[in-house]
Order: structure tokens, then sequence, then C-alpha cells
């Protein structure tokens, strides 16, 4: 207990344990991000998430709820109207992703009473994550494995071929939604750790990377895991070392290993990617 | 005469504005093989995604079975080249236990494909996937839409040939698109064509003969065709046309149908 204690205590260490929480889920998260194209998508969640800090000093509620509210009903909103055909998706995306950043921003200085460390938001405060949100990623993390472990196979179907899966009996629908969600808690805990407008990159990198590597989506999911683990350790040795942001290290180092693994990979052998 | 697996009573559906399925009424037992042909933009798409619940009709009824079982194959397998999937991982996302998954595959002569990844199948190996994906549902109703898509002029009849022994060996009902006019009039049983509405059904020998059939088709075509079926039935060559020169002519030019329901 007093180890775990001591571990608590000490800033690196916290930072460390919740960057490994965070990459754990980001993970399989990220390969559905990859596999169904939604990185964009994703990008507009988590730029909600500003809006959201301001929405919960609003209303006072815990920062995490109020991002997972805004992200969610931006979620919804995103849904309804690209039921609409007249624009783009990429189009919407972008229109709702800057317009969600902007709105935040101006809503924020309206509460000149709120002091907000806003490079923080932007790009992460890994150091100075506190015993709370630890226990929001750790809670999120049992969430969501527990969720992605019982929607597997119905979520990998319908990823595959969606009218195929309906056919089949497979709530698709649902399962979007579900996802969604999910999506929003991950944004939501993630935020502190790389900021709102690095998420992303913690989602789509080290899925990316282990695509390279991987024969089955499990497989892929689970080297996700490894190598988002990877980027975290890396990411805040070089910002214990060199004194640079954590975040934007995190995802530096993430972008390194894609580049080794890439180019080692192409070069030790020219097999195919199954 | 056994109890219809589907049956569907003026089924419309709309799209906004636009009438893409017009009063549709069919019904498909065991055993029977509908094949659905019809210009491009005829609602045959829309038409089978109705039955297969996975498109709600603007007015109509639709009755299925109970317990019915539908194997769905469908026009293409277009997979993320970010998802890894073997031919065996595929198989097995169906629920059914190994053995099956692989007597599946084997019955649609692509069992040494086990291993292989699906990103590297051809277009005929893929189709032949997607029926054995269907199949290892042992399905009541078979919906296959175009399944000959991307596959050689050999290969098409025998994959025609092949789902005829399916239906035979699973008594089920089969119910398919096809683009391929000739190979179609040859291997099924009943032959709906839809212009949104049905403009003529019935047996591929009386249907090629019918004026909305012709007037949908083009008269080059309905001929052809009602010689192949002679020549099919009786040596009948006197005509002398050539049969199997595709059939793009077939999907262009031609008028809206406007004559009385058959």
């Amino acid at each position: 207990m007093s180890i775990i204690d001591t571990l608590l205590n000490d800033f690196f260490w916290r930072a460390l344990i919740g960057g490994l929480g965070v990459a754990l889920i980001a993970g399989p998260l990220g390969c559905f991000v990859v596999w169904r194209r939604m990185a964009y998508f994703g990008d507009t969640l988590a730029h909600s998430a500003l809006l959201g800090i301001a929405l919960s000093f609003l209303i006072s509620v815990p920062l995490h709820l109020g991002v997972i509210i805004t992200s969610v009903i931006l979620a919804m909103a995103l849904m309804l109207f690209s039921r609409n055909k007249t624009l783009a998706t990429d189009t919407l995306l972008g229109i709702l992703a800057h317009s969600a950043l902007a709105i935040g921003l101006v809503a924020l200085s309206f509460m000149p009473s709120v002091r907000i460390d806003l490079t923080g938001l932007l790009f992460g405060d890994l150091l100075a994550m506190n015993r709370n949100d630890l226990l929001w990623i750790y809670g999120g993390a049992i969430l969501i494995l527990s969720l992605l472990t019982v929607l597997w196979r119905g979520l990998l179907m319908s990823t595959i071929h969606e009218e195929l899966a309906r056919v089949e009996g497979v709530p698709v629908e649902r399962l979007r939604l579900l996802l969604m969600l999910m999506f929003a808690l991950v944004i939501a805990v993630a935020m502190k750790m790389v900021g709102v407008l690095l998420i992303t990159a913690l989602l789509i990198i080290p899925a990316a990377t282990a695509r390279r590597l991987a024969n089955t989506p499990e497989q892929m999911a689970a080297l996700a895991v490894v190598f988002g683990f990877i980027a975290v350790a890396g990411g805040l040795s070089l910002s214990w070392h060199l004194d640079t942001p954590a975040g934007p290290s995190v995802v530096v180092t993430a972008f390194a290993t894609f580049l080794v693994v890439y180019g080692s990979a192409g070069q030790l052998s020219a097999r195919p990617s199954a | 005469m056994s109890e219809a697996l589907v049956a569907i009573e003026d089924l419309t559906v709309r799209f906004g504005d636009r009438l893409v399925v017009d009063r549709v009424n069919l019904s498909l037992h065991r055993g029977d093989i509908i094949t659905i042909i019809g210009p491009n933009g005829a609602g045959k798409t829309t038409l089978i995604k109705t039955i297969l619940g996975i498109q709600v009709s603007t007015s109509g009824r639709i009755m299925r079975a109970q317990n019915l079982v539908i194997g769905y194959v469908p026009q293409h397998l277009s997979l993320e080249s970010t998802l890894p999937l073997s031919v065996k991982r595929f198989m097995l996302l169906s629920g059914q236990p190994l053995a099956e998954c692989e007597s599946a595959l084997a019955r649609t002569g692509v069992s040494h494909l086990l291993k292989a990844s699906v990103h590297h199948l051809s277009g005929g190996e893929q189709q032949r996937l997607l029926l054995a994906r269907a199949l290892v549902r042992k399905p009541d109703l078979l919906v296959l839409d175009e399944p000959a898509q991307g596959v050689d002029i050999n290969g098409q009849a025998a994959l025609y040939d092949l789902i005829r022994q399916l239906r035979d060996e699973l008594n089920c009902g089969v119910i398919m698109i096809s683009h391929d006019l000739h190979l179609v009039m040859a291997a099924t049983d009943k032959v709906i064509c839809l212009n949104q509405h049905v403009c003529c059904s019935g047996y591929p020998a009386d249907i090629s003969h019918d004026p909305a059939f012709i007037e949908t088709f083009g008269r080059p075509v309905a001929e052809s065709l009602a010689v192949y079926h002679h020549h099919h039935n009786h040596s009948h060559d006197l005509h002398g046309n050539v049969v199997g020169s595709g059939t793009s002519h077939s999907a262009t030019g031609h008028e809206e149908c406007s004559h009385e329901h058959h």
C-alpha cells in the first residue's frame, strides 16, 4: 500500500500510470477509428471538448462529465446532419470541428472568474494529472474494455460490411451509438493528458503502426496498445530529460515509432500486408 | 403448395419525390429461383434490400416466414485496407464452428483459400467467399445481388450452376438480381422484369415474347433470347444469331414502360 501511495504521490508516476491507462483504451478504439475512417470525426468530437469545459463551469458539473455531454450532443447532431446530403461529410465535420473549438474559446472568455490553463487544455498537461483523473481514466478503461469485449464480434461485423451485419441481426445502429459514447468517454479522460488538439493522434498513430505488423483485427488492437504504451513511456522520459511539453512529446514518440516500424518492416521483408 | 418464405404485396418505396419501387407483388417458396432483371436505376437493389429488411418501405406489406434465416450475398465486399482479415476469420465471424465454415468453403470451391487474406482475393474468389459466408448460416432464403459481377464468362455459368445446386441441397428459396440476361434465361425458374413496377414476369421462355419485355430491353435482345431458348429446347439454329456477346446494349435507350400490367 505504501509503495502505491508513494507512487501516486509522485507526479511523474501519476502521469505514467494515467498515460498507460489511456493507451490501454486508445489502442482498440483507435483501430475502429482507422477501420471506419473516423479520424476527422474523432477530431471534431475532441475539438468540442473545450465547449464541454465551458459548459461544465456553467452548470457546475465535473469537467469530464461536461465534456462527455457535449461530445454526445455533437455526435448526435452529426448523425442528424449527415442524413441531409447537401454537404459532404468532411465539409460538415470541418465546420463543426472548428466552430465548436471557437465557440468553446469564446465561451470561456466570458467567464473571467474561471482561471483556466488554456495551453494545458489544448496541448495537454500530463504532469498535472491528479488522483481524481486517474480514477476517471481507470474507471473509463474498465467500462470501455468490457464493452468492447462483449460487443467485439458485432462491432467487427458491422465495420466489415454494415448491410451484411444487419441482415444477420447485428444491431448496427445501437453499436454505432455505443461506439460514439466510447469515443466521447476516451476524449474526456484523455483530454488532460495530450490536450484536445492531439487526442486523435493518440487514437490513430498507434493503430496505424500496429497495422503494419498485424494479421488479425485482434492482433492489431493488442499491438496498438503496446505502441501506445511505448509512446507514453517514451514521451514522458523525453519530457523528463529534455524538459519538453509532455503531451506533444508523447505524440512525437508515437510518430517516431510509426516511422521506425514502417521503415524497418518495409526493409526487412517484402511481406505482403495481410 | 407450401407456405411462402416471403410474400410482398403492393410494395412501394420512395426516396423523397422519386418513386423507386412501385406497387410490386411477389411471393417466393422453397425451391423457387426468382431472378430480377431490369435496366439501371429500375429499383432492383432497393427491392431486395426491402425484402432483406434493411430498407424501409413507404407502403405495402412484406410477410416473412417465421424464423426465416436469410443468407445475403452482397455485390461487393469492399473491405478497408487497414483492416487485416483472413478468409478463416471472416467465416468464423458468422458465429458458426470452424468445421462448418470449412465445409461451406469447400462447397463453393474455395477451401484452399482458408488462410488467405480477404484483401488478396480475385473477383470470382470473393463472390464464392461471400456465397460460402451466406451458406454457412444454413439459409432458408438466399438473396444475391449480382452474384456474377467481376466473374469471367465461364465462371459465371459455373456460378449460376452452383446456385441451382445449392437450392436443391438446402431446399431454400433463391432471389437474385442479374444483368447476365442470357445466363439467367437458361438458369432461372421465374424472371421478374422490373422497371420501378413489375413490367412483366413469368417463365424465361415466355417472357422474351412479352411486349413489355421487348419494350424494356429492345427487340434485338428479346429476339436473341428467344433464339437462345429455341436453341436450348430443341436445337433450333435457323436464325443463326450468336448469343453471348454481352448485355451492354440492353440497359439503355428504352422508354419508361407505359403499358398495362401483365
